[in-house]
């Protein structure tokens, strides 16, 4: 059996009698594109640090390919680090910052220069090996942060936030080249952001976290479809999240007396939250014929709202105002507000979330 | 009102007419001050080094010639250079060895503590250098508490008092807040993620300072070395005092030969020399400096 590529036991980390990192289990496969997401302070930074070693556990035991590294110094352990600030040597070039960590390990000179320029070509950057770190834009800082920590062939690469610093533009041309060069290279990789959309994107598998604590671990789809809790349906993209009483495993009530259809795991009359997201209803005319097996409630519209590319509707219902997104083409039929509608969805979209 | 098209260049022109005046208001008593104070005595001890000394100790200003710079290269005058500049060089290596892994501790403690350790570096400054100069007369004197001590420990007694050492130690003292503060400034300003960067590129702790944390604060280690060294090169009070004028070095030379000897040519040819040295030793330092930050 292959062992994980960086597994957590009971990992905890205390700064003084603050807990940054609570009683964390975590397994990340070999060649998997892992990411820590959460709210700044949230705990996923230290985590990685832990696993880079710049910061030390206070409980519990790390692994790195089965070999015990809680404690061990982060210059012996097999993995490189992508700073958030990217961390470039301002009196070193860009040639001579990618090559450190090969010099640093005794590499042979010829094969240092070899790795060093196939480490550049492969950011693009091949032509910029004398210039100074300061003289790049942030793209091409960035780009070069990546290579100076790919050229050691790291067991594990570690990205802190790495490109929270760029813009949108940038920003998106970026993760998909990450995504890319990762399913490339095939080395694992750890990927701390705060950016839920980098997150889903890229990821094989997503993390999430809250106040020192790992709430969630899954695939996109399932952190995106089936949230576990209410802190992850709320943080992960935009969710609707209305009060309800469970009526037994198929069904919940809401406020109003409006009885839905959704899988519930929790004991039956016990409060939880029913939770979904806004393109997943549909908005229909109160005389508009409505397929059979869709939830639905009645409302009346309050605004709506232009977005370019789709419209949002927050409808007053008796369950609490409900938020619609809709596609803006044509065959999709506009509701103005003051209007009685009807909101339907399907069960399969309903996700119940205990408090 | 549109203006014409000519009328632009003009008021640009005034408008940068108008700033450069600004700037020369503001720079006044700055300018002033240098003029009076500091180029306009320079230039007479230039004109004096030229000058000739009458058989009185007057200086004439006719007859101009080299005969002080020719005295510079005399054995003894060249020794006197010698053991100052080598007392300067010393004092500045300790200065920067005591003061280096303090303004580090400093530099990485919490701001509350920081601002303690900073306002003691300054607080013998609250008080006077010749009164702190005396104060070591007492303590390195042959019945003082060093001695005293040597002595409760079944030792010899220990006479630091008016050797080399008694001035080394003074100057160190002295000097050292002027090393600690510039070397403070320069790790305050340390991206420390760069020595994470080092260390997570296998370098080891040792490696990490000798590769990172000393090259980038290289300023502050040669701000501090000519704060230290130039000060120290021509110090006068601290081995009059603690040197008790058993060795002679530039300062009290120089001094000699206002008051003493009164040959103001030599004299000024003397502070012309060491302000060369000086130069040559700064521009040196700055250049090997640069290079390799």
């Amino acid at each position: 059996m292959r062992k994980a590529a960086v597994e957590l036991a009971g990992v905890s980390k205390a700064f003084g009698d603050v807990y940054a990192v609570r009683d964390m289990d975590l397994a990340i496969a070999d060649g998997e594109f892992f990411s820590l997401l959460g709210p700044s302070g949230c705990g996923k930074t230290t985590t990685l640090r832990m696993v880079a070693g710049f910061e030390f556990p206070t409980a519990g035991a790390l692994w790195i390919h089965g070999v015990e590294m809680g404690l061990e110094p982060a210059n012996r352990r097999p993995v490189n680090t992508v700073f958030q600030s990217y961390a470039l040597f301002p009196h070193m070039n860009v040639e001579e910052n990618v090559a450190f960590g090969l010099r640093m390990k005794k590499v042979g000179a010829t094969e240092t220069a070899e790795r060093v320029k196939r480490a550049l070509d492969m950011v693009q950057l091949g032509h910029r090996a004398d210039a100074s770190p300061t003289q790049l834009s942030g793209g091409q800082q960035q780009r070069v942060a990546l290579a100076r920590a790919l050229v050691n062939e790291p067991e594990v690469l570690l990205l802190d936030e790495p490109l929270g610093a760029l813009d949108l533009k940038l920003r998106q041309a970026m993760q998909v080249e990450l995504k890319v060069l990762q399913e490339r290279v095939g080395i694992t990789f750890v990927y701390v952001t705060h950016d839920q959309e980098e997150a889903l994107t890229m990821s094989d598998r997503i993390g999430v976290m809250n106040e020192g604590r790992l709430l969630q671990i899954g695939r996109p789809e399932e952190i995106y479809e089936r949230p576990a809790s209410r802190f992850v349906a709320d943080f992960i993209g935009e969710i609707n999240l209305l009060p309800a009483t469970v009526v037994d495993h198929y069904s919940v009530r809401l406020l109003g007396g409006q009885v839905v259809r959704g899988s519930t795991g929790a004991e039956p009359g016990s409060e939880v939250t029913m939770a979904v997201r806004p393109e997943r209803l549909e908005l229909f005319g109160s005389n508009e014929h409505i397929a059979d097996g869709l939830n639905q409630i009645r409302g009346t519209v309050v605004r709506r709202t232009y977005y370019g590319d789709v419209f949002y509707y927050d409808v007053d219902t008796p369950a609490g105002v409900v938020e619609v997104k809709e596609e803006n083409r044509p065959g999709v039929d506009l509701h103005e507000a003051g209007e009685s509608t009807v909101v339907a969805w399907d069960p399969s979209a309903t996700t119940v979330v205990e408090d | 009102m549109a203006l014409p098209e000519t009328a632009a260049p003009e008021l640009e022109l005034d408008s940068r007419r108008a700033e450069s005046r600004r700037g020369f208001l503001i720079g006044l008593p700055a300018w002033a001050y240098l003029t009076i104070f500091f180029a306009l005595p320079l230039v007479i001890v230039l004109v004096y080094s030229f000058a000739t000394r009458s058989s009185t100790g007057r200086t004439q200003l006719t007859g101009w010639n080299l005969d002080s710079y020719r005295r510079l290269v005399d054995p003894f005058v060249f020794e006197v250079f010698q053991r100052s500049f080598f007392l300067a060089l010393t004092t500045t290596l300790i200065c920067l060895l005591v003061s280096y892994p303090f303004a580090y501790y400093i530099a990485t403690r919490g701001a509350r503590l920081r601002n303690i350790l900073l306002v003691m570096v300054m607080i013998p400054f609250w008080s006077n250098f010749l009164v702190r100069t005396y104060a070591w007369k007492v303590l390195l004197g042959s019945d003082g508490p060093i001695s005293q001590l040597s002595q409760a420990l079944g030792g010899e007694p220990i006479r630091l008092l008016f050797t080399n050492t008694a001035v080394l130690i003074g100057l160190v003292y002295g000097f050292l807040p002027f090393m600690v503060l510039p070397l403070y400034a320069a790790l305050e300003r340390m991206d420390w993620s760069l020595v994470e960067a080092a260390r997570d590129l296998y370098a080891d702790g040792w490696t990490a300072f000798r590769k990172v944390t000393w090259p980038l604060s290289r300023p502050g280690v040669i701000a501090g070395s000519i704060l230290v060294f130039v000060p120290a090169l021509g110090a006068y009070v601290t081995p009059a005092i603690l040197g008790g004028a058993r060795t002679t070095l530039v300062g009290d030379y120089i001094v000699d030969q206002f008051l003493a000897a009164r040959n103001q040519p030599f004299g000024s040819a003397l502070s012309m020399g060491i302000m060369l040295v000086l130069l040559a030793a700064t521009v040196i330092y700055f250049r090997s400096g640069a290079k390799e930050v």
